[in-house]
């Protein structure tokens, strides 16, 4: 610090810490093996669903019923199905469908959630308790019976999904924001937000929200799991992704039935899914790591 | 003499406690001017924080304005609600305790002190930051350009304090709340912290309401003093003559339990017993349980705080004023 104090002894008690001011996070997130492993994980998995056109060796929705069922060999890596597609090829166009699907899936609630959570916690009243039992009554409700039934309701397909989540999953956003809006609002900084005069639509979002939506981003990385493994679970069942849509839950329920003699079948996607669950969780534990706010 | 500045009449706030409510702040007066500083000293829990907050009309969630007025120049403000902000902007602000709670930890403090401007005093973005740079440098921040982009947990206690100061002064104020702003803070960074704070009362004619457990600071700082126990203030006066001659048991008992370095004995005489649970005051004087002095007739009622004994210093602006029955045989510290 070799700038002169403005006032005097100004200086003395200068102990500002590192020059490094922006990167913070990024520091952070480097030291955190779950970030670094994680983020490696997903990285490669949007980057094969984005390249599924260039990466896939055939197309998957390609019969070849002259070969089925041909088990790992030179021109087929991964062998064909039992209609003769080729395996790597739908496992890589698989990737792009559930991705898809997981990521749209969570982005309503992410956002209402956070909206409702912020507005309950920040004003409280009458509104926050009506809203709170609300919560109560759909997190008490099974969710897979409800998706099921919704998806007897609208059809099958991705669009039970989007729906269930809109209605269903938006309420773990709002008491995860409510809980820690509930305490950043009795912040000093609220207050002093607040006693400068700034308006409580700029209070909510440049002082409020920026302290309270980490917990909302860890959370959404979870929860893109859960929506995958909601598609492959309908999947399974036969009610999510119809055929001949490639997709990790409908591949593993048509190669159960060969599970004694072409395991492959059924277990890659299941493997499949396993990676994509591990590498997101993992993001969202090096996440929370580095968005930890510093003390 | 001029007109006070501030002027807070009969407050009083309840606190919600499970399904109790209790008084914390219990018919509180006074008044300051333009230039003046006035002090509140009291135990943690007596009430002090409370009565700033009332003023400013940001009370926690718990607290509840029961009744009292907060005048401006003479014109009452609103108690609460978009009014109540809105009078108060560019006319009150307010420095909190824990400089590191008051700062938003994820903006940068440029961004903090330039929001005022920009955002209340809609000033353009460059102007607006220029006069966080002016703000910052004016409290004493070193290279204020090159902080502007420093986030809070980069710098020290006694700097944080500053920037939080910086902030309350962005909005142009006439008076200034100051909630203990020396408590979390060095003894050295303290007294600098004062200064500042005492350069800023007079350059900006600034009328300073300044709160704090610790008789020293508000000796330093502050020309008339209230004690306060309880919800209630217990004794008011000129700061030097009440602290030569304290006309209350309480201040005698804070006064004595100071650690005195020029005293070669150096014993803290601390008072006995504790702060009454608000919800069970004791009937009548609420200190008489620890008090020395206390009669029968302390149990009996509340005994209000009157004007007593003329004042000693006579060019001194505030009468003393004490609420204890037995005033005259407090004894000299």
């Amino acid at each position: 610090m070799s700038s002169p104090p403005r006032f005097d002894g100004g200086t003395t008690e200068l102990d500002a810490v590192s020059e490094a001011t922006h990167i913070g996070f990024w520091r952070r997130a480097r030291r955190s093996p779950s970030f670094i492993a994680g983020a490696l994980i997903t990285g490669s998995l949007v980057l094969v669903a984005i390249l599924a056109p260039v990466l896939s060796p055939y197309s998957p929705y390609q019969l070849n019923l002259y070969h089925i069922l041909a088990g790992f060999s030179g021109s087929h890596l991964l062998g064909t199905d039992e209609l003769g597609r080729d395996v790597l090829s739908r496992l890589i166009w698989a990737t792009r469908t559930d991705l898809t699907v997981g990521v749209l899936a969570v982005i309503f609630p992410f956002c209402f959630g956070t909206l409702i959570g912020t507005l309950t916690g920040y004003f409280g009243g009458v509104f926050d308790t009506i809203v709170m039992r609300i919560v109560d009554v759909v997190i008490a409700f099974p969710f897979y019976v409800f998706v099921i039934g919704l998806v007897f309701v609208v059809g099958e397909g991705t669009k039970g999904i989007y729906i269930a989540f809109a209605v269903v999953d938006w309420v773990v956003y709002a008491r995860a924001v409510r809980s820690t809006t509930l305490i950043v609002r009795e912040s000093d900084y609220v207050a002093a937000a607040k006693g400068g005069g700034l308006s409580t639509p700029r209070v909510l979002l440049r002082h409020v929200l920026p302290n309270t939506i980490t917990q909302a981003v860890v959370y959404v990385m979870n929860d893109v799991v859960l929506a995958i493994v909601a598609v492959v679970t309908l999947g399974y069942l036969g009610l999510g992704i119809q055929p001949p849509t490639p997709d990790w839950g409908t591949m593993i329920s048509d190669g159960q039935p060969f599970i004694t003699t072409h395991w492959e079948l059924a277990t890659l996607p299941g493997i499949a899914v396993v990676i994509t669950g591990l590498g997101l969780s993992l993001l969202g534990d090096g996440l929370a790591d580095a968005l930890r706010p510093p003390s | 003499m001029s007109d006070p500045l501030l002027e807070v009449r009969d407050l009083r706030v309840s606190v919600a406690r499970g399904d109790a409510r209790f008084s914390a702040v219990d018919g509180v007066s006074f008044s300051v001017r333009a230039g003046d500083a006035f002090g509140i000293v009291g135990e943690s829990g007596s009430g002090k924080s409370l009565t700033l907050r009332a003023i400013m009309a940001l009370l926690p969630s718990a607290a509840r304005l029961e009744g009292g007025a907060v005048l401006l120049e003479g014109s009452a403000l609103a108690a609460s609600g978009r009014r109540a902000r809105v009078q108060r902007r560019a006319r009150v602000a307010m420095v909190f305790q824990d400089p590191l709670s008051a700062l938003n930890p994820v903006r940068t403090i440029g961004q903090q002190v330039a929001e005022v401007p920009r955002r209340v005093l809609g000033r353009s973005r460059v102007e607006s930051r220029r006069r966080a740079i002016e703000l910052l440098g004016l409290v004493g921040i070193p290279d204020p350009a090159r902080r502007f982009e420093a986030y809070p947990h980069q710098l020290s206690g006694g700097m944080r304090q500053r920037v939080a100061i910086a902030m309350a002064l962005a909005t142009e104020p006439a008076i200034l709340l100051c909630d203990e702003p020396t408590t979390a803070l060095d003894v050295t960074v303290q007294a600098q912290v004062l200064d500042l704070i005492d350069k800023l009362r007079i350059e900006l004619e600034l009328a300073v309401v300044f709160v704090s457990h610790d008789l020293g600071v508000v000796r330093e700082l502050c020309e008339n003093v209230a004690v306060m126990y309880a919800g209630r203030f217990v004794e008011v006066g000129p700061t030097a003559d009440l602290l030569r001659t304290p006309l209350h048991p309480y201040t005698l008992g804070l006064l004595r339990a100071v650690v005195d370095l020029d005293d070669p004995i150096g014993f803290l005489r601390p008072i006995g017993g504790t702060l009454p649970d608000p919800l069970h005051l004791p009937v009548g004087c609420a200190f008489h349980p620890r008090c020395p002095l206390a009669t029968p007739e302390c149990s009996v009622n509340v005994p209000p705080l009157v004007r007593v004994g003329g004042t000693r210093a006579p060019v001194a602006t505030q009468p003393r004023e004490s609420a204890c029955l037995h005033y005259d045989l407090v004894e000299a510290p």
